[in-house]
Order: C-alpha cells, then structure tokens, then sequence
C-alpha cells in the first residue's frame, strides 16, 4: 500500500528539483480544454497522457500544463494550446493521446509545428 | 459521456468556477446496487431561480455560447437509470459562512441504461492536476470496503513548496487510489 512516508520520500526528492524550476523560465504552455464538450469529446486521455509524457520525457522544466474551459470551437475538441514565448498561438484540434504524443516528440521537442492537426483561426 | 467518471469530472469543474475551496466527491453502493454519488462544494452557491433553472440545457454561465450541458446531461444519466437528480445550494448573499452547492444523483447499477462508472480514478487524478490549490475528499464507499483519498492529509505531509500538481504527487495519488481499488476485488 501506498503510505504517507513514501510521499514523504518523494517530498525529500523534490525540494532541489522545483527549486531549479522555480528559477528557469517557463516558455512553454499546454492548455487543454476541459469543459463539457472537451471531457465528452475525449479530452481526458488526452490531458494525462500530456502530463505524463512532459515528466518521462524530462520536459517538465520550461513546460506547464495547464486546464481550460471552452475555447469556443466544440465541433473540434478535444483541443490543445500551445503557448511559447515570441511565437503565435498553436491551436491542435480533434485531438487523442497518440496525436499528443507526437506534438510533444515533434513541436515541443523538435521544435516543428505538427501541421497536420492544427486549425488556422 | 461515455462514462459516469466523465460526468463527476465535469460536475467538480462547476465546483471549481465557483470557487471552491473544499471539494467532496463521493460514491455510495449499497448492496442493492444503487449508486449513490454527490458532489459537494464550499463555493459561491446558487439562488434558487438559478437551482431552479440548472437542468435545462439552456442555462448556462460559459460566455463562449448559450448552452450549458453539464447538469442535463447527469440527470438525463441517472433518469435512464432509474435513479434521480437533486441539487441544493445555499447562495453567498444569503449565508456567506454557510454557502456551497450539493448535486446528487442516484442511480440503479443493474439498469441496462446504467453508464458504467469507468476510470474514477482518472477524473480524480485530472480534478486536482488542473487546480491542486483546492482540498478534495474523495470517498467510495461499497459492501466490500472503501477507497478514500484525503488531499488535506497529503497537503500535511507535502508543506507549502510542492504542489499536488507535481507529476510525481499525482502519480502517488493514481497508485494510490488504484491500489485501493484492487485490494476491493480481493
């Protein structure tokens, strides 16, 4: 079973780590829709496997992960923002994990727009 | 929604627009098989024309379109199922040390309409990633045992610098909640 001393195991390992965070910029951001239309469009998945792979892929030092309501365009959730400092909104549509994942590898990482699922606004 | 986890994942939102402190999700199964879920907040709370009007999918307090669905949608869920929606809410003008809002619906878990529960454990774990500020009691009580989460205990132990949010809290609590879940199949 899980127990609160392991947590406080975890905690140790964590204080050196936030402090680095704390001090980087942050320059990128993920925003997820999560109202109505984005959770019965699937955008669940989509949100745990985008925090998920931001930690396993060692990201989680320049990239927050961040909820929102309606972006407005529910015929095409579940929807992912990308944010960067001095670049253009990113606006990804009709998303799923795999699709997700492959933004993180390619665009967050690699540093290319997947254009394939963006939506020009 | 797919799954009933959905539904209890975007009711909390609700909670949380109305800023909410304390948020309590719970799950009651008897051994009859109904379902019993609230959801409980600390938030501003609703006047009653509001409480009033909250099941018609045309209400709705998003400014990016005139309907809302959040609440139709669990009561047309739970009144498939045999069950029924009730909601009670004490606004903040009327009682600002008293206010909050309770949504609870049952539900008949051997109706064929009945939407499975799906992945709880998930919407719990996507409840506090999005604002890891607010204290969740998360409680699922059935004749076999009960799965519980308590975010103020972890809070205790975590102190002030790191954040429920963090990738590996909200990996202990997943684990956590899913070991629970397994010890009740034994």
């Amino acid at each position: 079973m899980k127990t609160l001393a392991e947590l406080e195991a975890i905690r140790e390992k964590m204080r050196g780590k936030v402090a680095v965070r704390e001090a980087s910029d942050n320059t990128t951001r993920i925003v997820v829709g999560m109202a109505t239309c984005g959770i019965a469009a699937g955008a669940r998945p989509v949100l745990n496997t985008i925090v998920e792979e931001v930690s396993k892929m060692g990201l989680s030092e320049t990239v927050t992960v961040t909820q929102t309501g309606c972006i407005g365009l529910c015929q095409y959730e579940p929807i992912v923002e990308v944010y960067q400092t001095g670049k253009d909104k990113v606006t990804y549509v009709k998303m799923d994990s795999e699709k997700a994942k492959k933004v993180l590898e390619e665009h967050i990482k690699g540093g290319k727009v997947v254009s394939d699922y963006t939506i020009k606004l | 929604m797919k799954e009933l986890s959905l539904n209890i994942l975007d009711i909390a939102q609700n909670s949380v627009s109305a800023g909410a402190k304390n948020v309590t999700v719970s799950l009651n199964e008897d051994e009859k098989g109904i379902l019993t879920l609230s959801i409980l907040d600390d938030g501003k709370g609703m006047s009653p024309e509001m409480v009033r009007t909250v099941t018609d999918p045309f209400c709705t307090t998003r400014t990016t379109r005139k309907v809302g669905m959040g609440i139709p949608l669990l009561k047309m869920a739970s009144e498939q199922a045999g069950g029924s929606l009730s909601i009670v809410s004490v606004s903040r003008e009327t009682d600002p040390e008293h206010c909050g809002t309770a949504v609870t619906a049952t539900f008949d878990t051997n109706s064929i309409d009945f939407t499975p529960l799906g992945d709880v454990v998930d919407s719990m774990v996507v409840l506090i990633q999005g604002h890891p500020e607010i204290d969740y009691l998360f409680l699922h009580t059935t004749p076999n045992g009960e799965v519980r989460l308590d975010t103020k205990e972890l809070r205790a132990v975590l102190g002030e610098e790191i954040s429920l949010g963090e990738f590996e809290i909200l990996a202990w609590i997943r684990d956590s909640l899913e070991e629970q879940y397994q010890a009740l199949k034994k």
